[in-house]
């Protein structure tokens, strides 16, 4: 027991020594942006076989970066901790394809979303489907349990029949023996799917749906939240890229549809 | 805890309540009649008889539930064949195959019952049934079965009330029961601890109520080992004292 506690003691002074010194550093670098993504999250943090940071995060933080004139490191972080390394002065922004929540909202301040995924209706190429109350009316829609989705469908198709299922693998093989008719999921992961074999018979129907009051208001940058003026350049600097083009090439590298927000 | 969210969640609880009911009592007998047969076929001397028997009950009784539903909805649904056959109008909705899987492990487990219920009966009653030229019919109608329904009574209620709580599974395939409904409702109100706890009331109302329907079959069906209760009432002289032989 006591070696425990010893140990535990031992690992609290080097932490507490370990953010002495990044809260040193934090000081000393004003000029250069330091950000924090994953790397683990492709396509929009990974790292690649050289070991470099890659993704639609990392590229969206370099364009700002450019924008905003100024230095940039972007560092992979452990996802668990890294709004306490954030808040702890170990890099000042976070791109790392976080969702705007109320909770997060506590801690951190976040920019306006970046990207915003959606949800989509997928049903077979020959159905004539579409996101739309009547035409969903009666048909059956898989979706699943305790999701976003789930109660998107209930807000936009309340005449659907709806069929829960604990996982969207699941969902969408259900899809495929046509036991339901369409199913509603997130964009990303829909669209993944479809480049399967056996996906290929289905497609998207319609437009993407957002809804920010149901689906989250997407991911945005979270910074410090004294870091008032970091985030006025960061959401300055974010319409920027949003209006001139530049965003829109980093989209159509990653995706075939664009995660461009709405303003 | 809030009692209210409890209480505005009854009448839909109820209703999943209702279509687990469904399914129990369709695969309870369903399940029977299966074990009957497969129970006889396990008891025959023919090797080709007890053989596939003895395979259905031990793959039945050796997976998990869960996974032969699985099996049975995302499994045969794979092949474009099954798809294709007139099964499918059957195969593709959800609650024939929970009904069917349900059915399948309920027989697996309820055959084993039986099986074991008949050979209990003392042999020795077999034999002077013999001795007295009962034919086999005879003997199983009037000596064997009616003992082995007796002693496979508090077996059976006990499967059936593991029948009652694993059809929760049937909430995996996308069925509302008690469960499914249960799970559906805590997901949008998140309050898992209020519904699944009326969840759990409902399923305990329900087997209470299959326990006391078992215990008053036992004690009907037990009616030869019980005093006559005119004799129990009118003690006849020097009573008190049981004399060693007589009935308990």
């Amino acid at each position: 027991m006591t070696t425990l506690r010893m140990k535990f003691a031992t690992l609290l002074a080097a932490c507490g020594l370990g953010l002495a010194a990044s809260a040193a550093q934090a000081q000393t670098q004003t000029q250069t942006l330091r950000i924090a993504t994953e790397g683990a999250y492709p396509p929009f943090n990974f790292v690649d076989a050289k070991g470099e940071l890659q993704g639609f995060d990392v590229e969206i933080a370099k364009a700002l970066c450019t924008e905003m004139k100024v230095e940039c490191t972007i560092s992979a972080q452990a996802w668990d901790g890294i709004i306490p390394g954030l808040n702890a002065g170990q890099y000042d922004a976070i791109v790392a394809s976080m969702s705007i929540t109320p909770a997060r909202l506590e801690a951190v301040n976040f920019t306006k979303p970046y990207y915003q995924a959606g949800a989509v209706l997928v049903a077979p190429k020959a159905s004539d489907l579409a996101p739309t109350a009547e035409s969903l009316a009666g048909k059956s829609l898989g979706v699943q349990r305790a999701s976003t989705y789930a109660a998107l469908i209930d807000a936009r198709f309340p005449k659907a029949d709806v069929r829960l299922y604990d996982k969207v693998e699941n969902h969408n093989l259900d899809l495929v023996t046509g036991r339901i008719d369409g199913v509603v999921a997130q964009r990303i992961a829909m669209s993944k799917w479809l480049e399967s074999d056996d996906g290929a018979a289905f497609e998207i129907k319609g437009e993407a749906m957002l809804d920010p009051e149901i689906l989250g208001l997407g991911a945005g940058i979270a910074v410090r939240k004294d870091d008032t003026d970091l985030l006025a350049r960061l959401d300055a600097a974010l319409a920027t890229i949003k209006a001139n083009g530049v965003y829109d090439e980093i989209n159509d590298r990653f995706f075939p549809f664009s995660m461009k927000p709405a303003d | 805890m809030n009692l209210q969210v409890m209480i505005d969640a009854l009448p839909a609880l109820l209703g999943g309540a209702g279509l687990t009911l469904r399914l129990v009592g369709l695969a309870l007998v369903a399940g029977f009649v299966m074990a009957l047969g497969v129970a006889l076929a396990r008891l025959a001397r023919s090797p080709f008889a007890w053989m596939p028997a003895y395979g259905f009950v031990f793959f039945f009784r050796g997976t998990p539930l869960l996974v032969q539903i699985f099996l049975v909805y995302y499994g045969l649904s794979q092949f474009a064949a099954v798809r294709a056959s007139p099964f499918w109008v059957v195969l593709r909705e959800p609650f024939w195959c929970a009904l069917i899987a349900f059915s399948l492990n309920t027989a697996a487990y309820t055959a084993e019952i039986v099986r074991g219920a008949v050979q209990a009966v003392p042999r020795g009653q077999v034999e002077a049934a013999k001795a007295i030229g009962m034919s086999r019919l005879t003997r199983m109608r009037r000596i064997v079965l009616p003992q082995a329904l007796r002693i496979g009574l508090p077996a059976y209620g006990n499967e059936v009330i593991l029948l009652i709580k694993a059809s929760s599974l049937a909430s995996t395939v996308t069925l509302l029961d008690l469960t499914g409904v249960a799970r559906t409702i805590s997901s949008v109100n998140y309050m898992p601890v209020e519904l699944l706890s009326m969840a759990a009331l409902i399923y305990l109302t329900m087997t209470f109520i299959v326990t006391r329907a078992f215990k008053l079959a036992e004690h009907l069906l037990s009616g030869d080992r019980r005093q006559p209760p005119s004799l129990a009432a009118r003690p006849g002289p020097g009573s008190g004292a049981v004399s060693p032989g007589e009935a308990k």
